[in-house]
C-alpha cells in the first residue's frame, strides 16, 4: 500500500496581534491546512507570544479578538500548540497570562521541534 | 525652544524605534506610544529603564486594550489618552516626529 | 435611433449568477453577496433565515433551527465561519454525536452543510472552506 505520505508542518508566529496583518492570515493558513490531516503543529515565540495574552478587547481599533479564534483550534483538531518560555519570560510574562491551553517549551525543545519539520511557515 | 512630539508604533523586541528615540530625545519631548509600540509601555520590557520619567510618556488607550496589556503590567507614568488627545498633543509641540 | 434605445432597455440588468444581489423582506432590503451570504450580520433575524432556505430549497424545522442557532453561537464564540469539519465537532459538543456527524447535517443541509447552514444562520462565507 503506498499511502501518501503525512507531512510535519510548523506554523511559526513571531509577530504580534493587530500589528500587522501576518498574526490573522497566520491563523487562517493553520486552519485551512487542518482541512488536508497533515501533522500540524504551532509554535509562538518571540513577539508571537503577545497574541497568547488574556483580557485582550480590540473592539476598538475594529479587529477581530485572536484569543477568540485561537480558541477553535480543537474544534479544528489542532492539539499541539507550544509556547517558547525564554520569550515570554524576555516579555515579564507568566503562565498566567496565558488564555488558551499550551505547551510550555524551553529553548532545546524549540530546537527539536523547529528540526523535525518537513515545512516551516513562518507569519 | 521647541520641543518634539515622538511616536513610536513598533514592538521594541523586534525593531530597535524605541532605542533610537529614546537616545535622541531631549527635555521638554513627549512619547507617544501606539499600534505595536504599545508593548513598550510595560514595566517589565528590558528598556523600560531607559524612558526617563522625567519626560512625559502616552499611549493610546485602545491599542493597550487591544493587546491585554492591564494596567498593572503597565509603567506608571503612563498616560493613556485616545486620539482626540493625540491631535491636541500635536499641537501643542512644534513638531511631530514618527519613528518607525 | 429609437429601436436601438429600446433595444438596450430591454437587455435586463447585469447580474453575477443567476440569483438576486439583495432580499427583500417586510419592504426592506437587505444586501447580499453575489452567492446570497447576506452583508451585515446584525440584519439577520429569523424571516431572513427562512428567506435564504427557501432559496436553498430546505424547509426549515426544529432539527435545522438547533443547528442554525448553534453556528451563530458559534460565531459568536470564535468569529470564524465553520468548516465543515469544526461544525461536525462544535455540533457533538453540544448536541451530541447522534447530530454532530456529517451524514445528519448533510441530510439537513444539502449539499454543503457548512456553507448552506452558515448562509441561513447569516454568516460570512466561510473562508477556509476548501
Amino acid at each position: 500500500m503506498n499511502k501518501p505520505k503525512t507531512k510535519k508542518l510548523l506554523f511559526l508566529f513571531r509577530h504580534a496581534p493587530y500589528g500587522s496583518a501576518l498574526a490573522k492570515e497566520g491563523i487562517d493558513a493553520v486552519l485551512a491546512a487542518s482541512a488536508y490531516d497533515q501533522d500540524l503543529s504551532v509554535l509562538f515565540m518571540d513577539d508571537g507570544v503577545f497574541q497568547l495574552l488574556k483580557h485582550q478587547k480590540p473592539d476598538d481599533i475594529e479587529e477581530k479578538n485572536i484569543i477568540n479564534i485561537l480558541s477553535a483550534f480543537t474544534l479544528y483538531d489542532i492539539q499541539s500548540l507550544f509556547v517558547c518560555q525564554e520569550s515570554l519570560a524576555e516579555r515579564g510574562l507568566r503562565n498566567t497570562d496565558i488564555a488558551i491551553g499550551i505547551n510550555i517549551v524551553a529553548h532545546n525543545t524549540v530546537s527539536q521541534l523547529l528540526s523535525q519539520q518537513d515545512h516551516i511557515l513562518s507569519f | 525652544m521647541s520641543n518634539i512630539l515622538h511616536t513610536v508604533n513598533k514592538s521594541p523586541f523586534l525593531n530597535q524605534t524605541l532605542k533610537h528615540c529614546l537616545g535622541r530625545i531631549q527635555s521638554g519631548d513627549s512619547v507617544l506610544l501606539l499600534e505595536d509600540g504599545v508593548y513598550a509601555a510595560l514595566s517589565s520590557q528590558p528598556w523600560a529603564m531607559l524612558m526617563n520619567p522625567s519626560h512625559q510618556y502616552y499611549a493610546i488607550k485602545a491599542d493597550v486594550e487591544a493587546r491585554g496589556l492591564g494596567e498593572d503590567k503597565l509603567l506608571s507614568h503612563i498616560t493613556l489618552i485616545d486620539y482626540e488627545q493625540f491631535v491636541e498633543l500635536s499641537t501643542e509641540h512644534s513638531t511631530v516626529q514618527s519613528w518607525y | 435611433m429609437s429601436n436601438l434605445l429600446n433595444f438596450q432597455q430591454n437587455i435586463p440588468p447585469y447580474k453575477a449568477g443567476t440569483k438576486s444581489m439583495s432580499l427583500t423582506i417586510d419592504g426592506k432590503i437587505i444586501a447580499t453577496d453575489k452567492e446570497g451570504y447576506i452583508k451585515s450580520l446584525e440584519e439577520w433575524s429569523e424571516k431572513v433565515a427562512e428567506m435564504i432556505a427557501i432559496e436553498e430549497k430546505i424547509k426549515l424545522t426544529s432539527s435545522h433551527w438547533e443547528v442554525v442557532l448553534l453556528l451563530r453561537q458559534f460565531y459568536q464564540e470564535f468569529e470564524l465561519s465553520p468548516t465543515m469539519r469544526s461544525l461536525v465537532k462544535y455540533i457533538a459538543n453540544n448536541l451530541g454525536k447522534d447530530k454532530g456527524n456529517s451524514i445528519y447535517l448533510l441530510k439537513l443541509f444539502p449539499p454543503n452543510p457548512a456553507k448552506i447552514a452558515s448562509k441561513i444562520a447569516g454568516l460570512p462565507r466561510p473562508k477556509n472552506c476548501l
